[in-house]
């Protein structure tokens, strides 16, 4: 048994109901990495539990979504993609727009689906968010395997011409991305402690989002004027253009519009943090 | 904050508890509109009385508020096995909470000295698609170990929990006996300084429940770690903890001595008397039924509920039916005043029962009952078509009473409640061949 003083120093604590917003207690969060592992472990652990075609589920989705959007959108639809080649086009989109997507969406219920296990046992809260966009990047990682692949073969015929040199940057990207998805998402999951209605809405919120986002379309299609800024102002937009002119070679990239979106990323997961810290600590008394 | 832990420090405490308030909301919390919320915080900032709180309500009940603590001090020292007691809803459940951070007080505080494992409830987090390795893992991982402490303890949690060759099965597989076992064993083998149990100790076969026990008591004893046990297993408190409280009403009405913690709260503590009126307070689980109350009960022939060992014992009981009943019969269940139920007597049915007030003559026969003091829970039920149960109403405790030592010829030696038992079963025949 340890008993030394200086680790009963760090073990004190007090708990009192005016604990600061600003007391966010990440070192624990860091003292619970194992925790984050295990429970990134267990996403896919469960996912594909008692399923036949187990982990290939993680390419059949993407590649099955691609098809039919390459269908429905480049060739009824008729949507120019910029000279990249259609399957390729939606292929990274709907990858970097499902990752996105997951990490909202799935933070957003974190109080509701974890109420009974919070309810049990104390643990630094914000391992359950870390752990479900860990989880989400590895499953990410796993998809853009198989875009790399088809990027090789349309490589090979001279189809398209990758920004090699930038894809230092797309790690930085991904993390962005996943930040503001899972501060998003926690914003959306501390505000459905109380007001249920929102819960309805994020699946809903989120299939219209993807149509603000240019995902199933290139950025350079849309008309100069209202549509542009709008879709310019959607802090998605410039990450995932970004994304796609690095790997692919084709994209819009404006600065402004990525500056914005930079900046948005930091306030919702800075806010995220602070409100989820918050709602944690009496949340199980509204649920 | 420095100086509070060094205060703590020097007078060797784990806990310490100062003014512990916690305040619920009553009602629906989802309706709240957030037009009331914003009211509601308007006056809190001017100063003001909450504009929807209502007055005139039990000290307890403020408002759309109530108090499930209400004002706690405790002082806990290191290496202390303290035991909470309280009748449901007296607020034990809240105070783990706090203690264990799961919910945030709304006033006060508490300091506490070392890591916390809490025990609410043992398995939390288990999946059944995971092996039983995996889940020990995760379960550890939640309750504060590192992946390098749990795998330094594997093997003794799984030997400790007995599942063996089936660790590397899913748990979905396992039986329940298996799987609390599994799930105790990874909590009881944490190194935290502060273990926080409420009722784990009912897992498992009764060989595994004494492993337990001795486990915790080693924890408590002989490693040095505080440990703050909740139950409604008086013999299992008895046996772990050297201080207890009761709470009651959100307050702590007794620290202390285990013994007369337990006597207070049993009941038996309170004096003797010949006539008891029942009262909501005395149905802590509620009135079972809207037909039929039993009111109040007198005791015949005697100034004190004390009797003499194989005395007969005469109540009346006074009771309220509201509408006719048919087959209604009584049912005492017994305590010892430690805590140990000892059985119970049934009566035969009364056939008919008409609307009104109705007095019953009741009585018992105390053979057996060693000299102590006892309590009894009065329970009115019917058998329904079904042969089945339907509780009417239940009083806890109904009567206390008294057995006083009566000095027989042919027993020379005290009753050993203790190692014995607290009834004396029918004599058995010894002959000389």
């Amino acid at each position: 048994m340890k008993n030394n003083s200086n680790n009963d120093r760090n073990n004190y604590i007090c708990i009192s109901p005016d604990r600061s917003w600003t007391d966010l207690r990440l070192d624990e969060v860091w003292r619970y990495r194992d925790l984050i592992f295990l429970f990134t472990k267990r996403y896919f652990a469960l996912t594909y539990a008692q399923t036949i075609l187990g982990p290939l589920w993680l390419f059949l989705k993407p590649f099955l979504t691609s098809i039919m959007f390459t269908l429905v959108f480049g060739y009824i639809a008729g949507i120019q993609t910029d000279g990249v080649p259609k399957f390729l086009f939606f292929l990274c989109g709907t990858a970097v727009w499902n990752f996105f997507s997951a990490c909202v969406s799935d933070n957003a219920k974190t109080f509701i689906d974890n109420a009974s296990l919070f309810g049990k046992v104390y643990f630094p809260r914000l391992t359950v968010p870390v752990s479900k966009v860990t989880a989400f990047l590895i499953r990410f990682l796993i998809q853009i395997s198989m875009v790399l692949i088809v990027l090789l073969y349309y490589c090979v015929n001279g189809n398209v011409r990758p920004h090699f040199e930038l894809w230092i940057v797309l790690p930085l990207l991904l993390l962005q991305l996943g930040l503001m998805g899972m501060g998003v998402g926690i914003i959306i999951s501390s505000l459905t402690t109380k007001y249920r209605d929102l819960s309805v809405l994020v699946e809903f919120g989120i299939q219209l989002w993807m149509y603000g986002t240019p995902v199933v379309y290139p950025l350079s299609q849309l008309p100069q004027g209202w549509m542009r800024t709008a879709a310019l102002l959607n802090p998605v937009t410039a990450p995932v253009e970004l994304f796609r002119l690095i790997l692919l070679g084709e994209g819009l990239f404006s600065p402004a519009s990525y500056l914005w979106s930079l900046g948005f990323t930091v306030i919702v997961t800075v806010l995220g943090v602070v409100v989820f810290n918050h709602v944690e600590k009496t949340f199980l008394d509204t649920v | 904050m420095e100086e509070k832990y060094a205060e703590m420090q020097k007078a060797g405490l784990a806990i310490r508890i100062r003014g512990l308030k916690k305040e619920y909301r009553l009602g629906q919390i989802g309706r709240t509109t957030l037009q009331k919320e914003i009211k509601r915080w308007w006056a809190r900032k001017r100063g003001l009385e909450d504009p929807y709180s209502k007055i005139g309500q039990p000290k307890r009940v403020i408002g759309e508020r109530f108090m499930a603590l209400n004002g706690i001090d405790l002082t806990i020292h290191k290496g202390e096995a303290l035991g909470i007691i309280g009748r449901n809803g007296a607020g034990k459940s809240t105070l783990l909470k706090i203690i264990s951070r799961i919910t945030a007080p709304s006033e006060g505080e508490v300091e506490i000295i070392g890591r916390v494992t809490s025990m609410l409830e043992v398995g939390t987090g288990f999946h059944g698609e995971m092996t039983g390795r995996e889940n020990v893992y995760l379960n550890g991982a939640i309750l504060g170990m590192t992946k390098a402490e749990i795998d330094s303890k594997m093997d003794e949690i799984i030997d400790f929990s007995e599942v063996g060759e089936f660790i590397d099965t899913p748990v979905k597989r396992y039986s329940s006996g298996m799987y609390v076992k599994l799930a105790f064993s990874v909590a009881a083998h944490l190194d935290n300084e502060i273990q926080i149990m409420d009722e784990v100790l009912a897992v498992g076969d009764v060989e595994f429940q004494k492993k337990c026990l001795q486990k915790m008591r080693a924890a408590a004893r002989v490693e040095g770690r505080t440990v703050l046990y909740v139950s409604h297993n008086m013999s299992t408190i008895r046996r772990l903890c050297d201080r207890c409280i009761v709470l009651d009403e959100g307050k702590i009405i007794y620290d202390g001595n285990v013994d007369k913690a337990i006597s207070l709260y049993m009941g038996t503590g309170e004096t003797l008397c010949r006539e008891i009126c029942f009262t909501d307070k005395n149905r802590p689980y509620g009135r079972y039924s809207q037909k039929f109350l039993i009111e109040r009960l007198m005791l015949v022939e005697a100034d004190m509920p004390r009797y003499a060992e194989n005395e007969k014992a005469f109540f009346d009981i006074d009771c309220k039916a509201l509408q006719d009943m048919r087959n209604v019969c009584l049912r005492m269940e017994f305590w010892y005043q430690d805590g140990t139920k000892i059985g119970s007597m049934l009566s035969n049915s009364v056939d008919t029962i008409r609307e009104g007030s109705c007095r019953f003559r009741l009585e018992i026969d105390l053979a057996g009952f060693m000299a102590g003091k006892y309590s009894a829970d009065i329970v009115a039920y019917t058998v329904g078509l079904n042969g089945m149960q339907e509780l009417l109403d239940g009083v806890y405790p109904g009567i206390i009473f008294e057995v006083e030592n009566t000095p027989e010829a042919d027993r020379y030696v005290e009753w050993n409640h203790q190692y014995w038992g607290h009834i004396r079963l029918r004599d058995m025949r010894l002959t000389l061949k």
